[in-house]
């Protein structure tokens, strides 16, 4: 077990004693556990999850950020994260529809700021949709 | 002496603009409490992000980035932070006050201004110093999206070279009744090394991509935390002023009372003397 705290900009998003972290490393998903050797990595968008004490799982979308682990334990610096029932679908809908007609014009405006937008947008409709799959069998 | 009448009209005016006041007081209490919500949010990434540049700055001693390289400085620019509305005591008067002294070893031609809050630009945009740009809609309430526009609009000038050295002027939230004016170096940054650098650590991919990643989400904190302290620090000292306005009125009210009483009572000694006056006459 060691000590998590997700933070962002303007918020506290979790802090707790936990027993694993998978990160979405820019090379890749990763894991930590209690004991990892002390690391320092910029995240990717994509899914954050991790068990608490009790043996309970949290899903959350992250936009990117940094993940560092030290010997106090791990931080996550996050750009924005959200949990699943933070998400407001159509919302996330909307920009994706929007990020998608903007590159498929594929001139003028920034590709890459439309291909991380659209992004961001997928990976929150894919972490509410998994949390509703996950939600669904558990019932 | 005046009449009655008037002494009674003053006393409403006085109550009344008592109950603008204390609804003032009540207000910015309220948002004084969100403010520093903000706040204590907001701390904690500010702290984290400076130890791990710390961290990090030890190890990748030759990372090189564009807001951390140091220019002669030529051209400067002041980022002033104050607020949107007035009536929070001498809050918006302190910080153009710190900002004209800073300005005074430097003149038009070396050094720009970038303005947060109405007030500071009614200030500053009959005066000589060039604005570069303002941002007058905050209205007290840390907004993420606008202070990313901001904190980009600031990079992007040190960047490519408009300016060589930003300064931040804003105000530290100390307690609801204090704050202290403080200017700070914003950049280039100069992050301070630790001494001894855990030699251990793992940099995925490479310390100086990290590095490249990191300083700009760092300098977007310096940002917010200066915005959020500004903003608590600014109904902080409305709240104060607002409730010394309500008591004044109170006093003011107690005093026009004691006035009116007299004069009423000085009146109606005046009849019965003109009543004993007229029928000791008839006698």
């Amino acid at each position: 077990m060691y000590q998590l705290s997700i933070v962002t900009p303007d918020r506290v998003f979790y802090e707790g004693e936990v027993v694993s972290l998978v990160a979405p490393g820019t090379a890749g998903y990763l894991g930590v556990l209690t004991g990892h050797a002390p690391l320092l990595t910029p995240l990717a968008v994509g899914k954050l999850t991790f068990r608490d004490a009790s043996g309970k799982t949290f899903l959350a979308a992250l936009s990117g950020g940094f993940l560092e682990v030290s010997k106090k334990g791990a931080i996550v610096l996050a750009d924005s994260i959200e949990f699943p029932d933070e998400i407001d679908r159509a919302r996330a809908e909307k920009a994706a529809e929007k990020a998608r007609q903007r590159l498929a014009k594929k001139e003028g405006i920034d590709i890459p700021r439309a291909a991380a937008s659209l992004a961001r947008a997928e990976n929150r409709l894919a972490v509410v949709e998994e949390a509703m799959r996950s939600a669904s069998a558990a019932a | 002496m005046q009449s009655i009448r008037d002494i009674r009209r003053r006393i409403r005016s006085v109550s009344s603009t008592q109950q603008i006041t204390k609804a003032m007081e009540m207000v910015a209490a309220a948002k004084l409490r969100r403010a520093q919500g903000r706040l204590a949010q907001a701390r904690p990434y500010a702290e984290k992000a400076e130890e791990i540049l710390k961290n990090l700055a030890g190890a990748a001693a030759e990372a090189a980035h564009p807001l951390l390289e140091v220019r002669p400085v030529k051209k400067s620019l002041l980022v002033a932070i104050a607020s949107d509305r007035g009536l929070a005591g001498s809050y918006n008067a302190n910080v153009i006050r710190r900002a004209e002294v800073f300005l005074r070893d430097y003149n038009p031609d070396n050094c720009g201004l970038v303005i947060v809050g109405k007030k500071a630009f009614d200030f500053y945009k009959k005066r000589k110093w060039p604005v570069r740009k303002v941002f007058a809609d905050f209205g007290g309430n840390l907004h993420l999206a606008k202070a990313k526009t901001l904190a980009t609009e600031l990079m992007r000038a040190y960047e490519n070279k408009e300016v060589d050295q930003i300064v931040l002027l804003y105000t530290r939230f100390l307690s609801t009744s204090t704050y202290r004016v403080h200017l700070a170096p914003f950049l280039p940054l100069v992050p301070e090394k630790k001494e001894e650098v855990s030699g251990d650590y793992i940099f995925e991919p490479s310390p100086a991509e990290i590095f490249e990643q990191l300083v700009p989400r760092f300098c977007l904190t310096r940002v917010v935390l200066a915005l959020a302290e500004s903003f608590a620090s600014e109904h902080g000292s409305r709240m104060i002023s607002m409730g010394a306005a309500t008591r004044n009125a109170g006093e003011m009210i107690d005093h026009l009372t004691l006035v009116r009483n007299k004069a009423r009572q000085a009146g109606i000694t005046k009849e019965i003397l003109e009543v004993v006056g007229g029928a000791e006459a008839l006698q």
